[in-house]
């Protein structure tokens, strides 16, 4: 068959080109730029193995639960309930163990499923009514928040649960989810090691599965993948448990590592994953992403946050300086994402 | 007995295979509540035709073709494919049975490659259990073999979907439908929001789709695009299918008055008169 020419586009753009197939690379400069700031405003403090435990020690609850985060915003929606969804399931575990005296192991299961299915309730909330995810998790955020404290209140009479370490099976799973290796200060958790492995395997997921081109092509098209047979609804579901399940993680990791739980935590923080994942690339409204950049977004927040006192500065600008990260962050994404519409028009 | 049948099958069509539909519908109708958006419809479509489905605003033809494609249910009537009846409740059913539409805003998500787009919602895999992993190295080589058989070089298959003309993303679009084994080729308006150059090329691409054994079905409201791809021409008034005349029976003029309403412009010029 003879050639056929169709006309092209008469304007590439090449770095666009480049913003949309590697959307993480924007916040790889940034955090080496940002390490390099500050190991000379601390004069090189900053590159010692003890602070770089702590970037890492900061970075990693932030990280597991932006990835999956990230995930989700690729697919095209939000989920505010996941800071709070911590608290949930380490006042869960922490309720079962001390005051039913149950084996962890049992309640770390139990409290899995409870997470699972409260994003099973966000994710079909969200496919019925066809409201934003914005809002329906927002729903779920205040009502957890409420649930955590009052039930826990209910049940052990205060809003803090103590000594998880005296229930059964304590030892085997503090050394799965909580183990040192290496002496304080220049300590690692084995907390990052399931970070780095979550990473990979969303990565994997993103990039060389079905069910990753399902997820962009839902936050990509969303008529369009439905069209070709993709199953949009599942997918979003999917997503909604997997950010369940990676808040559940980091709740029952920091129960079990600190054998307590004050039940109104994590309020606020659902704001820092989805900070991690624009800074690292994902496109508010769909369509684009990588799985390893929430994680160097979360990762731009530890150096921020251990680097920014290391300089000698109060470390109340902490806050400040994430703040125009993710207005720098946003900016580039809408400002390819205006690309891309100009050039589909044109 | 099997003498009977090879005389019969010998006499009847030892020359024109073709001449079976692929897709026929008789007495296809549509009732939403107590309208009845289309009636008492009969086509038959064959294979390596054109035919343009044509008519004003309402009068029947986007719900023709989305009951063709499985988007609607019909109320009345029966489709039959391969001469057989069958139904299908969903464009995903129909595109199992070789149905495939085309729609000029539905085609394809922006920022993602041409070659994830190319196999969105039938990736191809490899690998077992949770091993189980998309081609890639397949899909980008199956892509470019299909786009080929079209005579279709869009370039890099890595680059994103958003840098292809319009043009160039209807190309995507049929051939990804024709990867799939499409018999009957869907268009809905392809060439509505495309400058002339591309839109000859798409033209020439689905004269191309139809001379490998496609049963295309094309609406556009261009009477010039119809006339120069059209072997058939289907103009739907007022929820009725009022002609199907064959290109040889037209010329551009009378397409064009067709197209344009038709007797339903002698009506209003009587009407005007003898007011």
């Amino acid at each position: 068959m003879s050639r056929l020419q169709i006309p092209a586009l008469s304007k590439a753009r090449p770095w666009v080109q480049t913003a949309v197939l590697r959307p993480e690379l924007g916040s790889l400069v940034a955090a080496v730029l940002l390490l390099m700031f500050f190991s000379i405003a601390s004069s090189g403090a900053m590159l010692e193995i003890p602070t770089l435990a702590r970037v890492l020690d900061t970075a990693w609850p932030y990280g597991i639960i932006a990835v999956a985060v990230g995930l989700l915003m690729i697919s095209g929606e939000f989920d505010l309930s996941t800071g709070v969804m911590v608290g949930t399931a380490g006042a869960l575990l922490g309720v079962m163990a001390t005051e039913w005296g149950m084996n962890l192991w049992l309640a770390l299961l139990l409290s899995l499923l409870v997470c699972l299915a409260l994003g099973l309730w966000n994710g079909v909330l969200v496919v019925w009514t066809g409201l934003p995810s914005f809002v329906i998790t927002l729903g779920t955020f205040f009502g957890l928040r409420g649930a955590n404290v009052a039930l826990s209140k209910y049940f052990t009479g205060d809003a803090l649960i103590e000594n998880i370490d005296d229930a059964a099976g304590y030892d085997s799973l503090h050394s799965i989810v909580a183990t040192v290796f290496g002496t304080a200060p220049s300590d690692f958790r084995v907390s990052l090691l399931w970070w780095g492995g979550f990473t990979l395997i969303a990565t994997w997921i993103l990039w060389r599965t079905k069910i990753g081109n399902w997820i962009f092509a839902t936050g990509g098209d969303r008529e369009a993948a439905r069209a070709v047979g993709v199953p949009v609804n599942g997918t979003k579901i999917g997503l909604f448990m997997l950010t369940a399940g990676a808040a559940w993680f980091v709740g029952v990791s920091n129960a079990v590592r600190y054998t307590s739980v004050q039940a109104g935590q994590g309020v606020g923080a659902e704001f820092f994953y989805i900070i991690a994942a624009v800074v690292g690339g994902c496109a508010m409204s769909g369509g684009r992403g990588s799985a390893i950049g929430p994680a160097i977004g979360a990762l731009i927040w530890g150096i921020a946050f251990v680097g920014i006192p290391h300089a000698g500065w109060n470390s109340d600008w902490r806050w400040a300086f994430y703040g125009v990260l993710l207005l720098l962050a946003t900016l580039i994404n809408h400002i390819v994402g205006e690309r891309v519409r100009t050039a589909r028009s044109g | 007995m099997t003498t009977d049948q090879t005389t019969q099958g010998t006499e009847e069509a030892p020359s024109e295979p073709v001449d079976v539909p692929v897709l026929e519908v008789r007495g296809l109708g549509k009732r939403f509540g107590s309208v009845q958006a289309l009636q008492d419809v009969d086509v038959s479509l064959r294979a390596g035709e054109v035919t343009c489905v044509v008519g004003d605003n309402g009068a029947g033809k986007s719900v023709f073709i989305k009951m063709l494609c499985g988007l609607i249910r019909p109320s009345e009537g029966e489709i039959l494919l391969d001469g057989l009846a069958t139904e299908f409740s969903s464009p995903r059913q129909a595109r199992a049975l070789g149905i495939v539409a085309v729609y000029q805003d539905l085609a394809l998500a922006p920022m993602m490659s041409l070659w994830r787009n190319f196999f969105m919602g039938g990736e191809p895999v490899k690998g077992w259990w949770i091993f189980q992993r998309f081609d890639v190295a397949y899909a980008k080589e199956a892509m470019q073999r299909e786009l080929e058989k079209l005579g279709v070089d869009l370039g890099d298959p890595d680059r994103a979907a958003h840098t292809l003309s319009g043009g160039e993303r209807q190309g995507l679009a049929i051939a990804r439908a024709m990867y799939y084994g499409a018999r009957v080729l869907i268009l809905d308006e392809p060439t509505s929001a495309l400058g002339v150059r591309q839109s000859g090329a798409v033209l020439r691409l689905i004269r191309r789709a139809a001379q490998r054994g496609t049963a295309v079905v094309l609406v556009t409201p261009k009477p010039q695009h119809a006339f120069w791809v059209g072997d058939r021409f289907l103009v739907f008034q007022r929820g009725r299918l009022v002609e199907d005349r064959r290109s040889e029976t037209l010329t551009l003029e009378s397409l064009s008055y067709l197209m344009a309403g038709g007797g339903e412009v002698d009506e209003l010029e009587s009407a005007i008169a003898t007011a």
